[in-house]
Protein backbone atom coordinates (compact mmCIF):
# COMPACT_ATOMS: atom_id res chain seq x y z
CA UNK A 1 0.00 0.00 0.00
CA UNK A 2 1.61 3.46 -0.60
CA UNK A 3 1.81 5.49 1.93
CA UNK A 4 -0.28 8.76 2.62
CA UNK A 5 1.41 11.63 1.54
CA UNK A 6 0.83 13.43 4.88
CA UNK A 7 2.79 11.42 7.87
CA UNK A 8 1.81 9.17 9.55
CA UNK A 9 -0.67 11.16 12.73
CA UNK A 10 -1.95 13.71 10.60
CA UNK A 11 -5.54 13.03 9.53
CA UNK A 12 -5.41 13.22 5.89
CA UNK A 13 -7.81 15.36 3.80
CA UNK A 14 -10.55 13.98 1.44
CA UNK A 15 -8.36 14.51 -1.72
CA UNK A 16 -5.47 12.61 -0.12
CA UNK A 17 -7.69 9.87 0.60
CA UNK A 18 -9.37 9.70 -3.12
CA UNK A 19 -5.95 10.19 -4.78
CA UNK A 20 -4.49 7.14 -3.13
CA UNK A 21 -7.47 4.65 -3.59
CA UNK A 22 -7.12 5.96 -7.49
CA UNK A 23 -3.24 4.81 -6.96
CA UNK A 24 -3.86 1.64 -5.84
CA UNK A 25 -6.59 0.58 -7.72
CA UNK A 26 -5.33 1.45 -11.10
CA UNK A 27 -1.45 -0.62 -9.84
CA UNK A 28 -3.32 -3.77 -10.78
CA UNK A 29 -1.02 -5.41 -7.92
CA UNK A 30 -4.27 -7.11 -6.44
CA UNK A 31 -4.05 -4.83 -3.57
CA UNK A 32 -7.64 -3.05 -4.64
CA UNK A 33 -8.70 -0.17 -2.70
CA UNK A 34 -12.17 1.12 -2.75
CA UNK A 35 -13.74 4.76 -1.55
CA UNK A 36 -16.43 4.66 0.82
CA UNK A 37 -18.62 7.74 1.80
CA UNK A 38 -20.16 7.71 5.16
CA UNK A 39 -22.75 9.76 5.91
CA UNK A 40 -23.29 12.91 6.76
CA UNK A 41 -26.69 11.43 6.71
CA UNK A 42 -25.79 8.36 8.78
CA UNK A 43 -27.31 7.31 11.89
CA UNK A 44 -24.15 6.49 13.71
CA UNK A 45 -22.12 9.86 13.01
CA UNK A 46 -24.63 11.45 15.64
CA UNK A 47 -25.22 14.56 13.70
CA UNK A 48 -23.87 15.34 10.26
CA UNK A 49 -20.15 13.88 10.41
CA UNK A 50 -18.83 13.12 6.60
CA UNK A 51 -16.25 10.16 6.91
CA UNK A 52 -14.83 9.30 3.23
CA UNK A 53 -13.04 5.94 4.00
CA UNK A 54 -10.52 4.15 2.23
CA UNK A 55 -11.03 0.34 2.59
CA UNK A 56 -9.21 -2.74 1.67
CA UNK A 57 -11.90 -5.06 2.04
CA UNK A 58 -13.18 -4.35 5.20
CA UNK A 59 -10.42 -2.96 6.70
CA UNK A 60 -10.02 0.72 6.71
CA UNK A 61 -6.50 1.89 5.15
CA UNK A 62 -6.98 5.78 5.23
CA UNK A 63 -9.69 8.06 6.65
CA UNK A 64 -10.72 11.61 6.32
CA UNK A 65 -13.21 13.53 8.06
CA UNK A 66 -15.16 16.21 6.13
CA UNK A 67 -17.03 18.66 8.73
CA UNK A 68 -18.96 21.61 8.96
CA UNK A 69 -22.38 20.52 7.84
CA UNK A 70 -23.23 22.27 11.01
CA UNK A 71 -21.41 25.68 10.69
CA UNK A 72 -23.03 28.57 11.75
CA UNK A 73 -20.82 30.94 12.45
CA UNK A 74 -21.32 31.27 15.80
CA UNK A 75 -17.97 33.37 17.15
CA UNK A 76 -18.71 35.96 14.50
CA UNK A 77 -22.71 36.56 15.63
CA UNK A 78 -21.15 36.71 18.90
CA UNK A 79 -18.99 39.48 17.86
CA UNK A 80 -22.23 41.43 16.85
CA UNK A 81 -24.02 41.08 20.44
CA UNK A 82 -24.24 42.12 23.73
CA UNK A 83 -21.76 40.21 26.58
CA UNK A 84 -25.10 38.59 28.08
CA UNK A 85 -26.58 37.93 24.97
CA UNK A 86 -23.92 35.88 23.78
CA UNK A 87 -25.10 32.90 26.62
CA UNK A 88 -27.83 31.62 24.97
CA UNK A 89 -25.35 31.20 21.84
CA UNK A 90 -23.27 29.11 23.87
CA UNK A 91 -25.95 26.52 24.54
CA UNK A 92 -26.29 25.82 20.88
CA UNK A 93 -22.97 24.99 20.73
CA UNK A 94 -22.30 21.31 22.34
CA UNK A 95 -26.42 20.80 22.67
CA UNK A 96 -25.88 17.99 25.04
CA UNK A 97 -24.63 20.40 27.95
CA UNK A 98 -25.90 23.42 27.65
CA UNK A 99 -25.12 24.33 31.28
CA UNK A 100 -21.07 23.78 30.92
CA UNK A 101 -21.05 26.00 28.00
CA UNK A 102 -22.73 28.62 29.92
CA UNK A 103 -20.30 28.20 33.12
CA UNK A 104 -17.35 28.39 30.53
CA UNK A 105 -18.62 31.64 28.94
CA UNK A 106 -19.91 33.16 32.38
CA UNK A 107 -16.14 32.51 34.13
CA UNK A 108 -14.19 33.87 30.82
CA UNK A 109 -16.46 36.50 31.47
CA UNK A 110 -16.01 37.16 35.25
CA UNK A 111 -12.44 36.78 34.71
CA UNK A 112 -12.29 40.04 32.46
CA UNK A 113 -14.37 42.01 34.83
CA UNK A 114 -13.00 40.90 37.90
CA UNK A 115 -15.78 39.71 39.51
CA UNK A 116 -16.19 37.77 42.78
CA UNK A 117 -18.89 35.94 42.82
CA UNK A 118 -20.54 34.49 45.81
CA UNK A 119 -20.15 30.68 47.20
CA UNK A 120 -23.55 29.97 46.92
CA UNK A 121 -23.68 30.49 43.05
CA UNK A 122 -20.32 28.37 42.84
CA UNK A 123 -21.56 25.72 44.34
CA UNK A 124 -24.89 26.01 42.67
CA UNK A 125 -23.18 26.17 39.52
CA UNK A 126 -21.47 23.08 40.17
CA UNK A 127 -24.63 20.90 40.88
CA UNK A 128 -26.14 21.87 37.92
CA UNK A 129 -22.73 20.95 35.83
CA UNK A 130 -22.25 17.49 37.41
CA UNK A 131 -26.08 17.21 36.82
CA UNK A 132 -25.13 18.15 33.33
CA UNK A 133 -22.22 15.28 33.32
CA UNK A 134 -24.12 12.66 33.93
CA UNK A 135 -26.73 13.70 31.61
CA UNK A 136 -24.53 13.93 28.92
CA UNK A 137 -23.00 10.95 29.32
CA UNK A 138 -26.61 8.76 29.59
CA UNK A 139 -27.19 10.09 26.16
CA UNK A 140 -23.48 8.92 25.25
CA UNK A 141 -24.26 5.20 26.85
CA UNK A 142 -28.01 5.35 25.01
CA UNK A 143 -26.59 6.05 21.73
CA UNK A 144 -22.74 3.72 21.77
CA UNK A 145 -25.39 1.07 22.95
CA UNK A 146 -27.88 1.48 20.20
CA UNK A 147 -24.86 1.88 17.80
CA UNK A 148 -23.65 -1.60 18.82
CA UNK A 149 -27.06 -3.00 18.90
CA UNK A 150 -28.35 -2.86 22.43
CA UNK A 151 -31.44 -1.12 21.47
CA UNK A 152 -32.82 -1.67 25.13
CA UNK A 153 -30.08 0.36 26.77
CA UNK A 154 -31.28 3.95 25.11
CA UNK A 155 -34.88 3.18 26.68
CA UNK A 156 -33.26 3.04 29.78
CA UNK A 157 -30.90 5.86 29.60
CA UNK A 158 -33.75 8.20 28.08
CA UNK A 159 -35.63 7.54 31.40
CA UNK A 160 -33.36 9.28 33.72
CA UNK A 161 -32.16 11.71 31.68
CA UNK A 162 -35.39 13.10 31.10
CA UNK A 163 -35.52 13.02 35.06
CA UNK A 164 -32.60 15.27 34.62
CA UNK A 165 -34.58 17.15 31.64
CA UNK A 166 -37.54 17.78 34.35
CA UNK A 167 -35.07 19.24 36.74
CA UNK A 168 -33.36 21.77 33.90
CA UNK A 169 -36.96 22.63 33.28
CA UNK A 170 -38.07 23.49 36.51
CA UNK A 171 -34.95 25.79 37.14
CA UNK A 172 -34.59 27.67 33.84
CA UNK A 173 -37.63 26.68 32.02
CA UNK A 174 -36.19 25.05 29.39
CA UNK A 175 -35.00 21.58 28.97
CA UNK A 176 -32.14 22.01 26.61
CA UNK A 177 -31.18 25.17 26.21
CA UNK A 178 -31.52 26.01 29.48
CA UNK A 179 -28.92 29.88 29.46
CA UNK A 180 -29.48 29.67 33.04
CA UNK A 181 -26.15 31.01 34.04
CA UNK A 182 -25.70 34.68 34.18
CA UNK A 183 -22.32 36.75 34.01
CA UNK A 184 -22.34 37.21 38.03
CA UNK A 185 -24.21 34.44 39.02
CA UNK A 186 -27.58 32.99 37.92
CA UNK A 187 -30.20 34.01 36.14
CA UNK A 188 -32.94 33.20 39.32
CA UNK A 189 -33.06 31.42 42.24
CA UNK A 190 -33.93 27.61 42.13
CA UNK A 191 -37.46 26.98 42.40
CA UNK A 192 -39.40 25.45 45.55
CA UNK A 193 -39.08 21.64 45.28
CA UNK A 194 -36.00 21.88 43.21
CA UNK A 195 -33.66 20.17 46.15
CA UNK A 196 -35.87 17.50 46.61
CA UNK A 197 -36.00 16.79 43.37
CA UNK A 198 -32.18 16.72 42.87
CA UNK A 199 -32.17 14.77 46.06
CA UNK A 200 -34.40 11.83 44.68
CA UNK A 201 -32.33 11.57 41.29
CA UNK A 202 -29.15 11.70 43.55
CA UNK A 203 -30.72 8.61 45.56
CA UNK A 204 -31.54 6.41 42.79
CA UNK A 205 -28.99 7.35 40.24
CA UNK A 206 -25.84 4.86 41.92
CA UNK A 207 -28.89 1.90 41.42
CA UNK A 208 -29.72 2.66 37.81
CA UNK A 209 -26.08 2.80 36.82
CA UNK A 210 -25.70 -0.69 38.14
CA UNK A 211 -28.68 -1.45 36.07
CA UNK A 212 -26.52 -0.48 32.67
CA UNK A 213 -23.68 -2.24 34.05
CA UNK A 214 -26.22 -5.13 34.59
CA UNK A 215 -27.19 -5.29 30.63
CA UNK A 216 -24.12 -4.25 29.49
CA UNK A 217 -20.77 -5.23 31.42
CA UNK A 218 -20.86 -8.75 31.00
CA UNK A 219 -22.50 -9.28 27.62
CA UNK A 220 -20.17 -10.81 25.74
CA UNK A 221 -21.14 -9.38 22.35
CA UNK A 222 -20.80 -5.67 24.30
CA UNK A 223 -17.45 -7.33 25.31
CA UNK A 224 -16.37 -8.56 21.54
CA UNK A 225 -17.36 -5.75 19.82
CA UNK A 226 -15.32 -2.80 22.61
CA UNK A 227 -12.46 -5.20 24.13
CA UNK A 228 -9.33 -4.05 21.63
CA UNK A 229 -10.77 -1.87 19.36
CA UNK A 230 -9.93 1.83 18.51
CA UNK A 231 -6.70 1.69 20.96
CA UNK A 232 -4.69 4.63 21.37
CA UNK A 233 -1.70 5.12 23.20
CA UNK A 234 -1.26 8.01 25.81
CA UNK A 235 1.68 9.49 23.40
CA UNK A 236 -0.73 9.99 20.47
CA UNK A 237 -3.56 10.69 22.51
CA UNK A 238 -1.45 13.74 23.81
CA UNK A 239 0.36 14.65 20.40
CA UNK A 240 -3.06 14.45 18.72
CA UNK A 241 -4.64 17.01 21.53
CA UNK A 242 -7.18 14.23 22.69
CA UNK A 243 -9.14 15.56 26.14
CA UNK A 244 -11.32 14.47 28.59
CA UNK A 245 -12.55 10.64 29.44
CA UNK A 246 -10.46 9.38 25.92
CA UNK A 247 -7.27 11.05 27.39
CA UNK A 248 -7.85 9.70 31.00
CA UNK A 249 -9.00 6.09 29.16
CA UNK A 250 -5.62 5.99 27.78
CA UNK A 251 -3.67 6.63 31.04
CA UNK A 252 -3.06 10.43 31.37
CA UNK A 253 -4.16 11.41 34.54
CA UNK A 254 -5.23 14.88 33.69
CA UNK A 255 -8.80 16.19 34.81
CA UNK A 256 -9.40 19.91 34.93
CA UNK A 257 -11.70 20.21 37.85
CA UNK A 258 -8.84 18.89 40.24
CA UNK A 259 -6.05 19.96 38.31
CA UNK A 260 -6.55 23.50 37.57
CA UNK A 261 -10.37 24.03 39.29
CA UNK A 262 -12.93 26.55 39.07
CA UNK A 263 -16.03 27.35 40.43
CA UNK A 264 -14.83 26.49 43.79
CA UNK A 265 -14.35 22.77 42.62
CA UNK A 266 -11.58 22.65 44.77
CA UNK A 267 -13.62 22.27 48.11
CA UNK A 268 -15.24 18.91 46.38
CA UNK A 269 -13.52 15.16 46.76
CA UNK A 270 -13.98 13.33 44.55
CA UNK A 271 -11.62 10.44 42.07
CA UNK A 272 -10.50 10.59 38.56
CA UNK A 273 -10.90 7.47 36.88
CA UNK A 274 -8.18 6.24 34.57
CA UNK A 275 -7.61 3.33 32.71
CA UNK A 276 -4.19 2.39 30.82
CA UNK A 277 -5.60 0.36 28.03
CA UNK A 278 -6.96 3.08 25.82
CA UNK A 279 -9.50 1.02 23.59
CA UNK A 280 -13.33 1.91 23.28
CA UNK A 281 -13.95 -0.51 26.55
CA UNK A 282 -11.58 1.33 28.64
CA UNK A 283 -13.70 4.49 27.31
CA UNK A 284 -16.82 2.43 28.65
CA UNK A 285 -15.62 2.07 31.89
CA UNK A 286 -14.07 5.54 32.60
CA UNK A 287 -17.03 7.13 31.67
CA UNK A 288 -19.44 5.23 34.37
CA UNK A 289 -17.22 5.78 36.81
CA UNK A 290 -17.37 9.16 36.43
CA UNK A 291 -20.91 9.48 36.91
CA UNK A 292 -20.77 7.61 40.13
CA UNK A 293 -18.29 10.40 40.82
CA UNK A 294 -20.68 13.31 39.34
CA UNK A 295 -23.34 11.75 41.79
CA UNK A 296 -20.87 11.87 44.87
CA UNK A 297 -19.99 15.75 44.02
CA UNK A 298 -23.48 16.15 43.46
CA UNK A 299 -24.17 15.05 47.00
CA UNK A 300 -21.00 17.15 48.39
CA UNK A 301 -22.74 20.28 46.60
CA UNK A 302 -26.38 19.58 48.16
CA UNK A 303 -24.62 19.20 51.40
CA UNK A 304 -22.53 22.37 51.24
CA UNK A 305 -26.25 24.13 50.51
CA UNK A 306 -27.87 22.90 53.33
CA UNK A 307 -25.62 24.60 55.54
CA UNK A 308 -25.44 28.30 53.48
CA UNK A 309 -28.39 30.78 53.83
CA UNK A 310 -31.27 29.49 51.63
CA UNK A 311 -31.94 32.99 50.32
CA UNK A 312 -29.98 35.86 48.51
CA UNK A 313 -26.54 35.38 47.42
CA UNK A 314 -26.68 34.27 43.75
CA UNK A 315 -25.49 37.17 42.17
CA UNK A 316 -22.16 39.05 42.64
CA UNK A 317 -22.26 42.82 44.28
CA UNK A 318 -21.98 44.21 40.65
CA UNK A 319 -25.52 46.47 40.21
CA UNK A 320 -23.93 47.94 36.74
CA UNK A 321 -23.41 43.85 35.27
CA UNK A 322 -25.88 42.09 37.19
CA UNK A 323 -29.65 42.79 36.40
CA UNK A 324 -31.83 44.01 39.67
CA UNK A 325 -34.00 42.00 41.50
CA UNK A 326 -37.59 42.78 39.84
CA UNK A 327 -39.10 44.05 43.26
CA UNK A 328 -36.01 46.57 43.60
CA UNK A 329 -36.51 47.56 40.27
CA UNK A 330 -40.08 48.78 41.20
CA UNK A 331 -39.15 50.61 44.22
CA UNK A 332 -36.16 52.09 43.64
CA UNK A 333 -35.10 54.87 41.34
CA UNK A 334 -31.13 54.15 40.91
CA UNK A 335 -31.58 49.76 40.49
CA UNK A 336 -34.46 51.37 37.52
CA UNK A 337 -31.95 53.28 35.64
CA UNK A 338 -29.28 50.05 36.10
CA UNK A 339 -31.51 48.03 34.60
CA UNK A 340 -32.19 50.33 31.70
CA UNK A 341 -28.64 50.66 30.88
CA UNK A 342 -27.64 46.93 30.87
CA UNK A 343 -30.92 45.89 28.83
CA UNK A 344 -30.44 48.88 26.11
CA UNK A 345 -26.65 49.59 26.19
CA UNK A 346 -25.17 46.30 27.72
CA UNK A 347 -22.33 46.87 30.10
CA UNK A 348 -18.37 47.73 29.05
CA UNK A 349 -16.03 45.34 30.39
CA UNK A 350 -12.15 46.51 30.50
CA UNK A 351 -10.09 45.55 27.39
CA UNK A 352 -8.07 42.42 28.05
CA UNK A 353 -7.89 38.60 26.71
CA UNK A 354 -8.78 35.53 28.74
CA UNK A 355 -8.62 31.88 27.72
CA UNK A 356 -10.56 30.24 30.49
CA UNK A 357 -11.35 26.04 30.34
CA UNK A 358 -13.38 23.69 31.87
CA UNK A 359 -14.18 20.29 32.12
CA UNK A 360 -16.69 19.59 29.79
CA UNK A 361 -17.98 15.73 29.91
CA UNK A 362 -16.50 15.42 26.41
CA UNK A 363 -13.19 17.20 27.34
CA UNK A 364 -11.51 20.46 27.74
CA UNK A 365 -14.23 23.26 26.33
CA UNK A 366 -11.97 26.71 26.52
CA UNK A 367 -13.58 29.84 25.81
CA UNK A 368 -11.26 32.97 24.48
CA UNK A 369 -12.19 35.99 25.00
CA UNK A 370 -11.08 39.34 23.91
CA UNK A 371 -12.35 42.72 24.91
CA UNK A 372 -11.62 45.69 23.69
CA UNK A 373 -13.03 48.05 26.36
CA UNK A 374 -16.76 48.42 24.78
CA UNK A 375 -19.95 46.41 25.64
CA UNK A 376 -20.03 43.69 22.84
CA UNK A 377 -16.77 41.05 22.90
CA UNK A 378 -14.03 41.88 20.52
CA UNK A 379 -13.42 38.06 19.69
CA UNK A 380 -14.88 35.39 21.07
CA UNK A 381 -13.31 31.88 20.37
CA UNK A 382 -14.49 28.16 21.93
CA UNK A 383 -12.27 25.35 22.00
CA UNK A 384 -14.08 22.56 21.67
CA UNK A 385 -13.42 18.61 23.14
CA UNK A 386 -14.76 16.95 20.16
CA UNK A 387 -13.03 18.96 17.18
CA UNK A 388 -9.41 18.15 18.53
CA UNK A 389 -10.45 14.40 19.44
CA UNK A 390 -11.65 14.11 15.60
CA UNK A 391 -8.15 14.53 14.79
CA UNK A 392 -7.12 11.43 16.65
CA UNK A 393 -9.91 8.88 14.81
CA UNK A 394 -7.64 8.13 11.75
CA UNK A 395 -5.03 6.77 14.33
CA UNK A 396 -7.94 4.38 16.36
CA UNK A 397 -9.84 3.34 13.24
CA UNK A 398 -6.44 2.00 11.57
CA UNK A 399 -6.40 -1.12 9.91
CA UNK A 400 -9.78 -2.05 11.86
CA UNK A 401 -12.74 -3.10 10.36
CA UNK A 402 -15.62 -0.61 9.23
CA UNK A 403 -18.04 -2.07 11.82
CA UNK A 404 -15.18 -0.64 14.53
CA UNK A 405 -15.44 3.13 12.93
CA UNK A 406 -19.29 3.22 14.70
CA UNK A 407 -17.76 1.83 18.33
CA UNK A 408 -14.97 4.26 18.11
CA UNK A 409 -16.89 7.36 17.16
CA UNK A 410 -18.92 6.29 19.65
CA UNK A 411 -16.45 6.17 22.48
CA UNK A 412 -15.63 9.45 21.62
CA UNK A 413 -18.88 11.11 22.52
CA UNK A 414 -18.65 13.40 19.49
CA UNK A 415 -21.16 16.25 19.41
CA UNK A 416 -20.99 18.12 16.02
CA UNK A 417 -22.55 21.22 17.17
CA UNK A 418 -19.41 21.80 18.38
CA UNK A 419 -17.17 21.00 15.98
CA UNK A 420 -18.73 22.76 13.62
CA UNK A 421 -20.17 26.36 15.79
CA UNK B 1 -11.54 33.61 43.30
CA UNK B 2 -8.36 34.66 44.24
CA UNK B 3 -7.86 38.53 44.30
CA UNK B 4 -5.48 38.45 41.12
CA UNK B 5 -1.71 40.14 41.09
CA UNK B 6 -1.91 43.49 39.51
CA UNK B 7 -1.14 43.04 35.60
CA UNK B 8 2.41 43.43 34.41
CA UNK B 9 2.97 45.01 30.99
CA UNK B 10 5.99 44.85 29.21
CA UNK B 11 9.23 42.09 28.87
CA UNK B 12 11.01 43.54 30.89
CA UNK B 13 8.72 43.86 33.61
CA UNK B 14 7.07 40.16 33.25
CA UNK B 15 10.37 38.79 33.30
CA UNK B 16 11.67 40.12 36.02
CA UNK B 17 8.57 39.49 38.27
CA UNK B 18 8.54 36.07 37.47
CA UNK B 19 12.10 34.65 37.08
CA UNK B 20 11.04 30.80 37.96
CA UNK B 21 8.30 30.74 35.78
CA UNK B 22 9.32 27.37 33.18
CA UNK B 23 8.17 29.51 30.11
CA UNK B 24 9.56 33.09 31.13
CA UNK B 25 12.89 30.98 31.70
CA UNK B 26 12.58 29.43 28.41
CA UNK B 27 11.90 32.03 26.34
CA UNK B 28 14.55 34.67 27.84
CA UNK B 29 15.88 35.07 23.98
CA UNK B 30 13.00 34.45 21.81
CA UNK B 31 10.25 37.04 23.59
CA UNK B 32 9.30 40.06 21.97
CA UNK B 33 7.34 41.10 24.66
CA UNK B 34 5.37 39.85 27.48
CA UNK B 35 2.21 40.56 29.50
CA UNK B 36 1.16 39.06 32.51
CA UNK B 37 -2.89 40.33 32.96
CA UNK B 38 -5.69 38.33 35.05
CA UNK B 39 -3.33 35.45 35.90
CA UNK B 40 -2.80 34.71 32.47
CA UNK B 41 1.16 34.68 30.74
CA UNK B 42 1.27 36.02 27.31
CA UNK B 43 4.69 35.62 25.13
CA UNK B 44 4.94 37.69 22.25
CA UNK B 45 7.31 35.93 19.80
CA UNK B 46 8.60 36.82 16.05
CA UNK B 47 6.61 35.34 13.08
CA UNK B 48 10.17 33.71 12.11
CA UNK B 49 10.84 32.13 15.59
CA UNK B 50 6.90 30.77 16.14
CA UNK B 51 8.59 27.09 15.97
CA UNK B 52 11.75 27.44 17.77
CA UNK B 53 9.13 28.77 20.63
CA UNK B 54 6.88 25.99 20.26
CA UNK B 55 9.53 23.42 20.81
CA UNK B 56 11.20 25.61 23.39
CA UNK B 57 8.51 25.72 26.14
CA UNK B 58 7.65 21.65 24.64
CA UNK B 59 11.06 21.13 25.74
CA UNK B 60 10.01 23.25 29.08
CA UNK B 61 7.30 20.87 29.99
CA UNK B 62 4.69 22.85 28.49
CA UNK B 63 3.16 19.38 27.19
CA UNK B 64 -0.19 19.85 25.75
CA UNK B 65 -1.26 22.12 22.54
CA UNK B 66 -4.52 22.96 23.26
CA UNK B 67 -5.94 26.08 21.12
CA UNK B 68 -4.80 28.25 18.18
CA UNK B 69 -6.73 30.73 16.77
CA UNK B 70 -6.84 34.33 15.34
CA UNK B 71 -8.25 37.88 16.54
CA UNK B 72 -8.20 40.32 13.60
CA UNK B 73 -7.42 43.94 14.75
CA UNK B 74 -8.33 45.57 11.63
CA UNK B 75 -8.01 48.23 10.63
CA UNK B 76 -4.48 48.16 12.57
CA UNK B 77 -1.21 47.12 12.03
CA UNK B 78 0.08 44.17 12.32
CA UNK B 79 -3.27 43.31 12.12
CA UNK B 80 -3.57 39.32 12.27
CA UNK B 81 -3.41 38.08 16.10
CA UNK B 82 -2.58 34.29 16.35
CA UNK B 83 -3.14 33.11 20.20
CA UNK B 84 -1.05 29.91 20.78
CA UNK B 85 -2.56 28.60 24.19
CA UNK B 86 0.00 25.29 25.77
CA UNK B 87 -0.78 24.08 29.15
CA UNK B 88 1.83 21.64 31.11
CA UNK B 89 0.25 18.75 32.43
CA UNK B 90 3.01 18.96 35.17
CA UNK B 91 3.54 22.45 36.18
CA UNK B 92 -0.39 22.77 35.63
CA UNK B 93 0.55 26.42 34.18
CA UNK B 94 -1.16 27.70 30.94
CA UNK B 95 0.80 29.97 28.55
CA UNK B 96 -0.33 31.74 25.76
CA UNK B 97 2.40 32.76 22.84
CA UNK B 98 1.23 35.67 20.81
CA UNK B 99 2.17 36.19 17.31
CA UNK B 100 1.43 39.30 15.30
CA UNK B 101 1.00 39.10 11.43
CA UNK B 102 1.22 41.99 8.89
CA UNK B 103 -1.54 41.80 6.28
CA UNK B 104 0.93 42.49 3.57
CA UNK B 105 2.12 39.16 4.08
CA UNK B 106 -0.33 36.71 6.21
CA UNK B 107 1.85 33.40 6.61
CA UNK B 108 3.56 31.69 9.42
CA UNK B 109 5.28 28.46 9.86
CA UNK B 110 3.26 25.35 10.21
CA UNK B 111 3.63 23.85 13.93
CA UNK B 112 2.31 20.65 13.02
CA UNK B 113 5.92 18.97 13.34
CA UNK B 114 6.04 20.12 16.90
CA UNK B 115 1.99 19.35 17.77
CA UNK B 116 -0.03 16.99 15.49
CA UNK B 117 -3.40 18.36 16.73
CA UNK B 118 -2.39 21.86 15.57
CA UNK B 119 -3.30 20.80 11.91
CA UNK B 120 -7.39 21.44 12.43
CA UNK B 121 -6.57 24.28 14.50
CA UNK B 122 -4.20 25.69 11.51
CA UNK B 123 -6.93 24.62 8.68
CA UNK B 124 -9.35 26.94 10.76
CA UNK B 125 -7.98 29.92 10.62
CA UNK B 126 -6.65 29.68 6.94
CA UNK B 127 -10.11 29.38 6.33
CA UNK B 128 -12.01 31.76 8.46
CA UNK B 129 -9.16 34.39 8.51
CA UNK B 130 -7.26 33.68 5.49
CA UNK B 131 -3.35 32.94 7.01
CA UNK B 132 -1.12 30.73 4.88
CA UNK B 133 0.91 27.92 6.89
CA UNK B 134 4.02 26.81 5.28
CA UNK B 135 5.20 23.08 5.59
CA UNK B 136 1.09 22.39 6.80
CA UNK B 137 0.34 18.33 5.20
CA UNK B 138 -3.06 19.83 4.06
CA UNK B 139 -4.01 23.13 4.00
CA UNK B 140 -7.63 23.42 3.09
CA UNK B 141 -11.15 25.11 3.55
CA UNK B 142 -12.44 23.43 6.65
CA UNK B 143 -15.58 24.95 7.81
CA UNK B 144 -16.61 26.72 4.74
CA UNK B 145 -16.98 24.87 1.51
CA UNK B 146 -14.31 24.46 -1.08
CA UNK B 147 -15.65 27.68 -3.33
CA UNK B 148 -16.37 30.13 -0.72
CA UNK B 149 -14.93 33.70 -1.29
CA UNK B 150 -13.29 35.79 1.03
CA UNK B 151 -12.54 34.88 5.41
CA UNK B 152 -15.73 34.92 7.56
CA UNK B 153 -14.19 36.19 10.64
CA UNK B 154 -12.26 39.06 9.35
CA UNK B 155 -13.37 42.29 10.83
CA UNK B 156 -14.16 43.83 7.29
CA UNK B 157 -16.41 40.91 5.99
CA UNK B 158 -19.96 41.57 7.00
CA UNK B 159 -22.04 39.21 9.68
CA UNK B 160 -24.86 38.64 7.42
CA UNK B 161 -21.94 37.75 4.33
CA UNK B 162 -21.78 39.76 1.12
CA UNK B 163 -25.02 40.47 -0.73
Amino acid sequence: MAPIAAPDMITPGIEDVVANAKLQGNAGTGDHTMVLNMGPQHPSTHGVLRLVLEIDGEAIVALAPDIGYLHTGIEKTCEAKFYSQVIPLTDRIDYLCPMTNNLAYCLAVEKLLELEIPERAQILRVLLNELTRIQSHLVWLGTHAMDIGALTMFLYCWREREEILRIYEAVSGQRMMTSYFRIGGLALEPPIGFFESVQHLLDIMPGRIDQYEGLLTGNPIWIGRLQGVGTLSAADAVALGVTGPPLRASGVDWDLRRDMPYSSYEKFKFAVPTSTVGDVWARYTVRLLEMRESVKICQQAMDMLKNLPATGHIHADAPKVVLPDREQMKTQMESLIHHFKIVTEGFAVPAGEVYQAVESPRGEMGYYVVSDGTAKPYRVHMRNPSFATLQALETMCKGRLLADVVAVIGSIDIVLGEIDR
Amino acid sequence: MAAPMPALLGKSAVFEAMPDNAAVKALADLATDAKFDRNELTITVARESVVAACQTVKTAGYNFFEDLTAVDWYPQEPRIQLSYHIVSHSLKERVRLAVRLDSADLAIDSITPVWPSANFYEREVFDLFGVTFHGHPRLTRIMMPENWEGHPLRKDYPVEGYR
